[in-house]
């Protein structure tokens, strides 16, 4: 394994594995406490003919891909709401119908723009070939969410726990919650060139899962699920590398196996008095 | 946590509200001041909720004015705490007893200042006064409702708050924590705080409260329980539409 550190590839590839593990942990406690795993799973397939259309019409960059799904994310939530208020049909059937017409719109776009890689790295994702300018990009993305949360965490864990107590308290909940939801955008964004828009649900949604059976405070919750997404993500690089696996499945198989190991220490410690 | 405060008074004139077309409540006229105890009465869809999240400030009333202490409700947040129904919060929430008591401190906080000597002072004088000490560790969805209530009720009390909104406070809960709650609330009186709470149970409405706002999407009667409860008009209202929803209690 000491081979590992001596190849920059997988130097940079570890760097940014505990960059994105961090930050989508930490995000992923504000995603458990929302309770909305099953929402965030319909934005990231959203996002992926936004980033696919800006690739045809511009040239896939960084900043268009970027602006692509933002604009897409934003696209598919106003619809979402148009449409189930127009039709009365529940808002989680409009947007499921939606996200996945617009994943397909995806698909047949990145098939259109040529190789077949590029559509494999969207929806697989692709850590080992992240440049310079993604890796800044997901550090500085990750450096605003991780701020924003923990300064506003006062007023966003009230929110989480009563919205109409937060208003009642002062508490400017509508601000809050389309910050919280360009946040989790962004974190997606920059998830989606590590492990793609699938697995990338795995890491926004899976360390907090993790971590919550042994914490019973916000306070403890979104560092650790940070800590833990970091160091789960890492292991499931370096289970990668060892078993010639592609990295964002193992990464994502990790998570989801650390975390069916949390649930039965769990069981099996005696529970504190 | 004394407070003399028996001339802060509510005064509400010609409020009224909409829910888009449909008229919610209208022509409510009335004045209340601290130390006493208002159940707001009436059939289901008469407006108790909406009355008290006009209140709350999570409605703003189209016509009238709500003014507390002269001055108009929305410049006094800090002053007012409104209490949800209790199964109204999120289930397997990580937040302990403590927690949720010192929310009530945000609104001296805001986002970014410190939580305090003060702050910590202040919540746990309300976890003292509401006989939370030995729970106060607990998560907040291990509780009974009662002791759910008497939490929002110490966060109420770390606020400073002088009024206190409460909807159906006595809904859900066993025969005992009702006792307990109808003495903590008369002793938020004495000590100088104004209860506003919409209740069903008619029985004890003299007992618990010391007035009674009726409603029916307007008001129909308003004065010292004792009276407003033997009023006719007040007999057809509040028994000829719902008369299973009253149960005896107490």
């Amino acid at each position: 394994m000491s081979e590992f550190f001596e190849i920059p590839i997988y130097q940079r590839a570890l760097l940014a594995t505990l960059i994105i593990g961090f930050v989508n942990g930490y995000t992923s406690a504000f995603v458990l406490l929302h309770r909305s795993p099953l929402k965030l799973t319909a934005l990231s397939h959203s996002l992926l003919p936004g980033v696919a259309i800006a690739a045809w019409i511009f040239t896939l960059g960084v900043f268009s891909a970027f602006f692509g799904a933002v604009i897409a994310a934003i696209a598919i939530g106003i619809l979402t709401v148009l449409l189930s208020r127009v039709t009365k049909i529940s808002d989680d059937t409009v947007l499921a119908v939606l996200y996945t017409g617009a994943f397909a719109v995806g698909i047949m776009v990145l098939q259109k723009l040529g190789s077949n890689q590029d559509l494999e790295n969207w929806l697989l994702g692709n850590i080992l070939g992240l440049a310079d300018l993604d890796l800044w990009m997901s550090f500085g993305v990750g450096l605003i969410a991780v701020t924003m949360l923990s300064l506003f965490r006062r007023s966003v864990v009230i929110n989480l726990f009563d919205p109409e107590v937060a208003a009642s308290l002062g508490i400017r909940t509508r601000l809050l919650d389309y910050a919280s939801f360009a946040i989790l955008i962004l974190v997606l964004v920059t998830t989606l060139q590590a492990v793609g828009c699938i697995l990338a649900i795995g890491m926004i949604v899976t360390p907090a899962a993790i971590v919550r059976p042994y914490v019973s405070t916000p306070e403890a919750l979104f560092p650790l699920s940070g800590l833990v997404g970091a160091s789960g993500s890492a292991l499931g690089l370096f289970l990668s590398i060892q078993f010639g696996q592609p990295a964002g499945a193992s990464i994502a198989a990790t998570l989801a196996g650390l975390f069916i190991l949390s649930v039965i220490v769990r069981v099996i410690l005696p529970k504190r008095a | 946590m004394s407070h003399s405060h028996e001339h802060h008074q509510l005064d509400l004139s010609d409020v009224a509200f909409s829910y888009g077309p449909k008229l919610a409540l209208s022509e409510v006229n009335f004045s209340i001041h601290c130390g006493q105890r208002l159940a707001l009465l009436g059939p289901n869809g008469a407006g108790k909720s909406t009355l008290i999240r006009l209140l709350a400030g999570l409605l703003k009333n189209e016509t009238g004015s709500i003014n507390w202490r002269e001055n108009p409700i929305s410049k006094a947040r800090r002053e007012i705490a409104y209490l949800p129904q209790v199964d109204q919060h999120q289930r397997h929430f990580p937040l302990r007893v403590r927690d949720v008591v010192a929310m009530g401190r945000y609104p001296h906080l805001g986002h970014f200042r410190r939580f305090g000597k003060i702050d910590q002072e202040k919540t746990e004088e309300a976890i003292a006064t509401m006989n939370l000490g030995e729970i106060a560790h607990r998560q907040i969805d291990q509780l009974s409702g009662g002791q759910q209530q008497r939490t929002y009720i110490a966060r109420a009390l770390a606020q400073e708050a002088h009024v206190l909104l409460l909807d159906e406070p006595f809904n859900g809960l066993d025969i005992e924590s009702r006792c307990h709650l109808s003495d903590s609330l008369i002793d938020l009186t004495k000590s100088g705080h104004l209860i506003i709470a919409s209740h069903h149970q008619l029985e004890s409405v003299t007992e618990i409260f010391t007035h009674a706002l009726v409603l029916d999407q307007k008001q129909v009667a308003f004065g010292p329980a004792a009276e407003v409860m033997v009023s006719d008009a007040v007999k057809t209202t509040l028994h000829s539409c719902h008369p299973h929803q009253h149960e005896r209690v107490l």
